[in-house]
């Protein structure tokens, strides 16, 4: 498992060097509707996750879509909470309040650093 | 009185109309207004077009703007394919009657994970609802959902929500759901909207495709639960039924004139009503057409427009051919009274050939129609089928007050009895019913007609000789001798037969009057020869009486003059008794 995730490691960390000059690698997305019990959970994790694994290399983006409806057709927002990777390409919609910590990862495409 | 309440009641509720032909008749005015009508059928039956519709005469002809949220195709597919329906969706867009929103549900671009509602959903609906002020709504095909989402409790939880909310709006809703193997829908759909459902169909026999709708519930409301034919035409979408559900069309008591003075006396001497539908049946060769051809010129004679639907022959074969028989249909076809249809019947389905005739009746407004033949058009199909069809146009066209003349190709020979027999059983649905038939007698053909019925109308029993010459069609009085029907020259030979026996029979009477008249001239010449012998004998008699009365006087002479000379009177007696 270990020998899997070094070479994938540092390919990472070649791309994120390229991109920081301008953004951050990960450009996230947030949609929420309201203050619901969900949304704030996904935040949290959200979060949560990104200081774990993306320390960084990371952008959030709340949308509360009460606010700003017309945005939910942009990124065929169909569920809620839905967390959006705008970038890297391609785009990438992971649906939930985000307590699988694991499969948000897959969701991101995020090699998980391991303590 | 109890239907009508019943009705009355009905129409309490409140209806959408959907504005698409045959539709608002069967459901009675249109969709449960405020509440969601599921529309579910197989790929390719037509569910989006129907929900497209509904929109879109929504917001064309009722005032109602209507959102169409996509699941399957995106805004610029669907905008190119209902172009063809004659819908300008880009224009409706722009001026706020319609929103398009594609929502694009792709498994491998979600990943789940924990919790979720489709409140995004929602907000969108509700985002594109608010824009334009939407009254309708149309779902296509919310059942993407379950396949792009694997959580289907969620789903369906959500689902059941989302229709609640759209009843609490007020929103006439049109969901469409793909047809499961055993349920209506695939995923169940019916389960949530429990209002309203239509089913859509498309099935092929004898390899022409008709699609069919049925409406399986309408809950508050009486609805046509037939199924229905529908087709997709250039005008949208039309459902076949158009006036099936009643019979209540006017009965004038106009006569109308067949083009054939005779035939008119056949019916009761003023022709058939006005409005009022005419099969005329026969076989091959019996002069249907032509009839056909006469009854159209008629009405173009008078005034009226004629609209022949042919199934046989092209346009400029018929007036060819109808000039052999002395009628020019040329000058009628230019001045725009008449007007031709021929196609072939194999061109299209039953159902599209009645929706081509209504869509050509309603642009042309004729007072007289001439399908010819009819049986062609039901070819393939069976007669549960055609009748029905055949009913609804016939029922549509007395709506009318257009006249009608059906001509059916019978299978049978000149034997009345086959052609009885007609094929397609349509003939309880016409109201009059000629029969033209071909009896072969003496080495000959020849064409003969029927009155077989002629509803609400005194109509002779009488069996006629039909002849086309180049001057028209006339029909003739057959010869009705002492033991048998003869037409064609055996009625001419059998007539001249007759004739001349009356001729001899005459002659014959002449000789013995002229025989009697000399006899009796004979007879009177011997009466006379006889009186003059009498006369003759008498004659004799008495001239020798009067010989010997003269004898006997010149006798006495001469002895008074003896006696004289011999010596007075005694001497003269003595002298004659002496002598004797």
């Amino acid at each position: 498992m270990s020998t899997v995730t070094k070479p994938t490691k540092t390919t990472k960390t070649t791309k994120t060097t390229k991109t920081t000059k301008m953004t951050k690698a990960y450009e996230l997305r947030l949609y929420v509707a309201g203050q619901t019990p969900k949304s704030l959970t996904a935040v949290a994790n959200l979060k949560r996750i990104c200081e774990t694994h993306l320390a960084g290399q990371y952008r959030i983006e709340v949308i509360d879509l009460l606010k700003t409806p017309q945005l939910a057709a942009g990124d065929q927002i169909l569920a809620l909470p839905a967390l959006v990777r705008r970038l890297p390409e391609p785009i990438k919609q992971i649906i939930g309040d985000l307590s699988n910590e694991e499969r948000v990862l897959v969701g991101l495409d995020v090699q998980p650093v391991k303590e | 009185m109890k239907h009508k309440r019943r009705s009355e009641i009905a129409s309490t509720l409140p209806k959408s109309p959907t504005g698409i032909t045959g539709l608002d008749e069967i459901t009675g005015g249109g969709l449960p207004a405020g509440r969601p009508t599921l529309v579910c059928g197989s790929a390719g039956c037509g569910k989006t077009m129907l929900a497209m519709e509904f929109l879109v005469r929504g917001a064309t002809e009722f005032g109602e703007p209507g959102v169409f949220m996509m699941f399957e195709e995106n805004a610029a597919e669907l905008t190119a394919n209902v172009r063809s329906l004659g819908f300008d969706l880009d224009l409706l867009v722009r001026q706020k009657k319609i929103a398009l929103d594609h929502v694009r549900v792709e498994r491998s671009e979600i990943e789940e994970t924990g919790e979720y509602d489709l409140e995004g959903l929602f907000i969108q609906l509700g985002h594109a609802i608010d824009s334009i002020g939407a009254k309708r709504v149309v779902l296509d095909t919310v059942e993407a959902l379950f396949a792009g989402l694997s959580n289907h409790a969620i789903v369906r939880a959500e689902l059941r929500r989302l229709f609640r909310w759209l009843k609490d709006r007020g929103m006439t809703a049109v969901i469409t759901g793909e047809k499961g193997e055993a349920s209506i829908t695939r995923y169940g759909l019916e389960e949530y909207v429990a209002d309203c459902v239509i089913t859509l169909d498309h099935r092929v026999d004898e390899q022409i495709s008709t699609r069919r709708l049925r409406v399986l519930k309408y809950r508050g409301s009486t609805h046509g639960t037939n199924e229905y034919p529908f087709l997709i035409g250039e005008h949208g979408i039309s459902v076949l039924p158009i006036t099936s559900l009643r019979l209540d069309h006017a009965a004038p008591t106009e006569r109308l004139s067949t083009g054939i003075a005779r035939l008119d006396e056949m019916l009761g001497g003023q022709g058939v009503f006005r409005g009022s539908s005419v099969l005329v049946s026969g076989s091959s060769g019996t002069g249907k057409s032509s009839l056909g051809a006469t009854f159209a010129e008629a009405a173009c004679r008078r005034g009226e427009r004629a609209l022949l639907f042919a199934y046989e022959e092209s346009s400029a074969q018929i007036v060819r051919n109808m000039r052999s028989i002395g009628i020019d249909l040329a000058p009628w076809l230019k001045k725009g009274l008449l007007q031709i249809h021929a196609s072939r019947p194999s061109l299209q389905g039953l159902e599209h050939h009645l929706v081509t005739m209504h869509d050509t009746v309603k642009a042309f407004r004729p007072a007289v129609i001439v399908v010819d033949p009819i049986s062609n058009l039901t070819l393939e199909r069976t007669e549960e089928e055609v009748k029905p069809t055949l009913m609804r146009l016939i029922d549509f066209l007395k709506q009318q007050q257009i006249t009608t003349l059906f001509t059916s190709l019978t299978t049978g020979g000149s034997a009345t009895n086959a052609a009885e027999d007609s094929q397609i059983g349509v003939s309880s649905l016409m109201d009059a019913w000629l029969l033209l038939s071909n009896v072969e007698f003496n080495g000959e053909r020849n064409r003969m007609i029927f009155v077989l019925k002629s509803r609400g109308m005194a109509h002779s029993n009488q069996v006629r000789e039909f002849v086309l010459s180049g001057a028209g069609i006339d029909l003739v009085d057959v010869y009705l001798g002492a033991d048998r029907v003869l037409t064609g020259t055996a009625r001419v030979a059998q007539a001249a037969l007759e004739h001349s026996a009356t001729e001899l029979r005459r002659d014959n009477h002449e000789r013995r009057l002229r025989q009697l008249a000399s006899k009796r001239k004979a007879i009177e010449a011997q009466i006379a020869a006889l009186k003059s012998e009498g006369e003759a004998e008498e004659a004799e008699v008495k001239f020798t009486i009067a010989q010997e009365t003269l004898q006997e006087t010149v006798t006495r002479q001469n002895s008074s003059a003896m006696a004289q000379l011999r010596g007075g009177a005694k001497a003269v007696n003595n002298a004659t008794k002496g002598k004797r």
